[in-house]
């Protein structure tokens, strides 16, 4: 339904032809577009303001590497801003750091899935970690909850503090403590019922446990669903009981999860986990590249830019730009480009990379992208003489027979190099007559031609 | 209830969510004259609502074509667009009728995770009590631990009788015997519960499928009504459920929840615009009583903060 925001920003700057660094106006004008995706993504709009001015300092004067438009270039800076944002590499784990009994208080919304997440926890805990888990369900509010707990208690293997009907929450917190020093575990995870951030008796209530049972780390538990309002949550949660980590639920959905920047931002929390799944095991760490890029909605563009920008030869790259515009581009070209991606790794990953190419990539399935293929290629094309090269029309049966010979594979395997060539030549017509606007818009499966695709013929592409 | 409490506690639940907004449109305009920089506040005020960025600036730009320039207060502000936005919503605002000649009246509900279907089946099962007919329930969230229990005790709320099966038992299989029991007990509507389920989940997707069609046999008219629940702090993706949930199983009607919160729910605006798919009610609270009709006009000023 969105254009994502990478179709975006390509469409801003391909009115822009290559300049070297990048200007105030490029960067305004981007700004917008980089705005309105970010909405999108539901990220709250008194965090995009201060993105967006963050991303205006870092973007205008930068220089745009030779082998990415400067769209690329801009999304990139985006990306990296956005991770940072997003709490910098790596992971940050949940804090076990303190004597036992440690308390984990978990805090959230109706229906964010604190109670799937505790016990989540307390199966990882318990198996990654070796800890004695003591669950306990402090949620005498919605029907039957306390006994859905228990219910994932026997799941995960942990022990479940016995329910007893008519106790307060804070009795039961405090119950659960002293089970955990008298049983002696190492972990208490106390799930509290869903309440709303404006809701000042239950906000009462949860600050009277957190007194009560003193949680290294209290957790608000977030749907990635969740829209502008996760920067009223986040700062009510956040100001009223002291959020140490966020949690970042149905990250298996389709939601772009611009929450979690909201509620990253508002709390200054590090987002410790996310949710993936019904099971108790679908439980990761937070990954802030790959949120980022979720976020943005595009492929790991990012990483190509950075591939590429590391391993393409600038000069031999533009050279090859500038023959498949002229429609000069022949098998040695071809060979030389095999090397180029040889070099930036697997075709698959590659591909993934870009936008739009997600669905290609899974009708043609991961078998034949593999190097494998590249390396014979390019073997069979160095059997061949520069002649044969510049005119591969000249191939008949014994030139074929010669090459497949001294490359160690079969004429079938020539023909279908040769075919793939053909294939790829009308491509680049296509492509000369769509123009880079449309091949950004509708992505590499614009340029197939009809019989190309898999499920059509069971020709290869690659 | 009286007319009058109803609005009352309508307003109460709405009132808390609208306060923010209110504040800032009132520090907008005291009297101003409609530029680019307040219609652009305004917009903005939408966005935050979770409009979304394309209806908002929807929004006022029609607004920008028959008021820009005009000296305004910030009273006949919040009235012009809260028509604006309540002129979207009057399509689509549609109570839930029962026809008691279903015998019974299947209605099945679907929804993402958590996002309030088996509540909310608790308070429309207290509306059908108290208007007189005779509901019935199928707790067919036989995945979940303890959501059995859980619409259990909503039976024993309303005193509505609640048809279970074993935890991971065939949850179509369950609506099949839930309306048989229902046909033969006379019932006026049959309720269903459902696991919640992301929409991008084929599998589970099919799963209601499946439930439909096995309805479809004991009774080919059911189910007669297919509620999506959804909750109030949804973003964008709400869109997507929407459009997803209605391809695969038809979904006749939608239920707001959570409108108690601090989230507004601005996206239905944008679901009315796009699906012009019929709202019924929003929840406000987590008791039975907690259920109103979607109205659009109070939904449409309470987004605005006006009074
Ligand atoms: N404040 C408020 N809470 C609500 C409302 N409706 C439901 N809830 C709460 O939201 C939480 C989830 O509600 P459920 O009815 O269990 O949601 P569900 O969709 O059946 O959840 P699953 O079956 O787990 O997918 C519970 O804590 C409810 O009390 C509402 O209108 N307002
Ligand atoms: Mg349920």
């Amino acid at each position: 339904m969105f254009e994502t925001l990478s179709e975006k920003l390509s469409g801003v700057f391909d009115k822009l032809r290559r300049r070297g660094a990048l200007s105030e106006n490029d960067v305004t004008e981007a700004l917008r577009e980089i705005r309105l995706a970010l909405l999108d993504a539901d990220v709250a709009l008194e965090v995009v303001r201060d993105f967006t001015a963050n991303i205006r300092e870092r973007a205008i004067g930068a220089e745009v590497t030779k082998s990415v438009t400067p769209g690329q270039q801009m999304v990139k800076i985006v990306h990296d801003v956005l991770v940072e944002s997003l709490g910098g590499e790596g992971a940050v784990s949940i804090n076990l750091n303190a004597p036992a009994p440690i308390a984990l208080l978990m805090v959230g919304l109706q229906g964010s899935g604190k109670t799937t997440t505790s016990g989540k926890i307390a199966l990882r805990l318990k198996d990654k970690q070796r800890k004695k888990v003591l669950l306990a369900s402090l949620d005498t509010q919605r029907p039957a909850a306390q006994l859905q707990l228990q219910q994932l208690a026997e799941r995960a293997g942990v022990a479940c503090l016995p329910i007893i009907m008519g106790q307060s929450p804070v009795e039961i917190a405090r119950r659960a403590m002293e089970t955990g020093r008298r049983e002696v575990f190492d972990i208490v995870i106390l799930d509290t019922a869903g309440r709303l951030a404006i809701d000042q008796v239950l906000m009462d209530e949860v600050k009277a446990i957190r007194d009560a049972t003193r949680p290294i780390e209290t957790l608000l538990v977030v749907d990635a669903m969740t829209g502008q309002d996760a920067v009223n949550t986040a700062r009510e949660f956040n100001q009223q009981i002291g959020v140490t980590g966020i949690v970042l639920t149905r990250m298996d959905g389709d939601a772009r999860g611009g929450a979690a920047l909201s509620m990253r931002a508002i709390t200054g929390a590090p987002i410790k986990l996310v949710g993936s799944g019904e099971k108790l095991d679908a439980l990761e760490d937070f990954h802030p590249e790959r949120v980022a890029s979720r976020i943005l909605g595009m492929g790991d563009i990012v990483s190509l830019v950075e591939r590429a920008a590391e391993t393409i030869d600038q000069a031999e790259a533009e050279k090859l730009a500038a023959k498949m515009a002229k429609g000069t581009f022949d098998l040695a070209d071809y060979a030389n480009q095999l090397k180029q991606i040889a070099k930036m790794g697997s075709l698959s990953g590659i591909l993934g990379m870009l936008p739009g190419v997600g669905k290609l990539k899974a009708r043609m399935g991961d078998a034949n992208l593999d190097g494998a293929i590249l390396k014979r290629q390019a073997a069979i094309i160095s059997s061949m003489t520069p002649k044969e090269r510049r005119t591969p029309d000249i191939l008949k049966a014994s030139r074929k027979k010669r090459i497949a010979a001294g490359s160690g594979t079969s004429v079938q395997e020539v023909n279908k190099l040769l075919k793939q060539f053909d294939d790829m030549s009308t491509m680049m017509k296509r492509m000369q007559k769509m123009g880079q606007k449309g091949l950004l818009r509708q992505g590499l499966g614009a340029l197939m031609p009809k019989g190309i695709m898999p499920g059509a013929s069971g020709r290869r592409l690659f | 209830m009286a007319l009058g409490a109803f609005f009352a506690r309508l307003k109460e639940g709405l009132a808390r969510s609208t306060q923010k907004i209110t504040e800032s449109i009132n520090a907008i305009f005291k009297k101003r004259r409609l530029d680019d920089a307040a219609l652009e506040e305004l917009e903005d005020i939408l966005v935050s609502a979770d409009l979304g960025a394309a209806v908002a600036a929807h929004i006022i730009g029609n607004f920008r074509r028959t008021r820009f320039g005009k000296e305004v207060t910030d009273e006949e502000i919040r009235e012009t667009l809260a028509s604006e936005i309540a002129a979207i919503l009057e399509p689509v605002a549609q109570p839930l009728v029962i026809e008691r000649s279903h015998k019974p009246h299947v209605v099945l509900v679907v929804g993402v995770n958590g996002t309030g279907k088996t509540t909310t089946i608790g308070k429309l099962a207290q509306q059908y009590r108290e208007s007189g007919l005779i509901p019935m329930l199928v707790a067919g969230d036989t995945f979940r631990a303890a959501a059995v229990e859980q619409l259990q005790i909503w039976g024993q709320r309303t005193q509505a009788e609640v048809i279970t099966a074993p935890q991971n038992a065939d949850a179509a299989g369950l609506a099949f015997d839930g309306l048989t029991r229902a046909q033969a007990a006379g019932a006026d509507v049959l309720l269903i519960d459902t696991a919640g389920r992301l929409h991008n989940k084929a599998t589970l997707m099919e799963e209601l499928r499946k439930i439909m069609r096995v309805l479809k046999k004991k009774d080919p008219t059911a189910p007669h009504s297919v509620l999506l629940v959804l909750d109030a702090t949804t973003g964008q993706n709400a869109i997507q459920q929407v459009k997803v949930f209605k391809e695969m199983v038809d979904v006749t009607g939608l239920i707001v929840t959570k409108l108690d919160g601090s989230a507004r729910g601005g996206i239905v605006v944008a679901l009315a615009e796009i699906f012009s798919i019929p709202i019924h009610a929003v929840g406000v609270g987590e008791q039975a009583g907690d259920l109103r009709p979607f109205d659009a006009r109070d939904f449409a000023r309470s987004l605005v903060g006006a009074a």
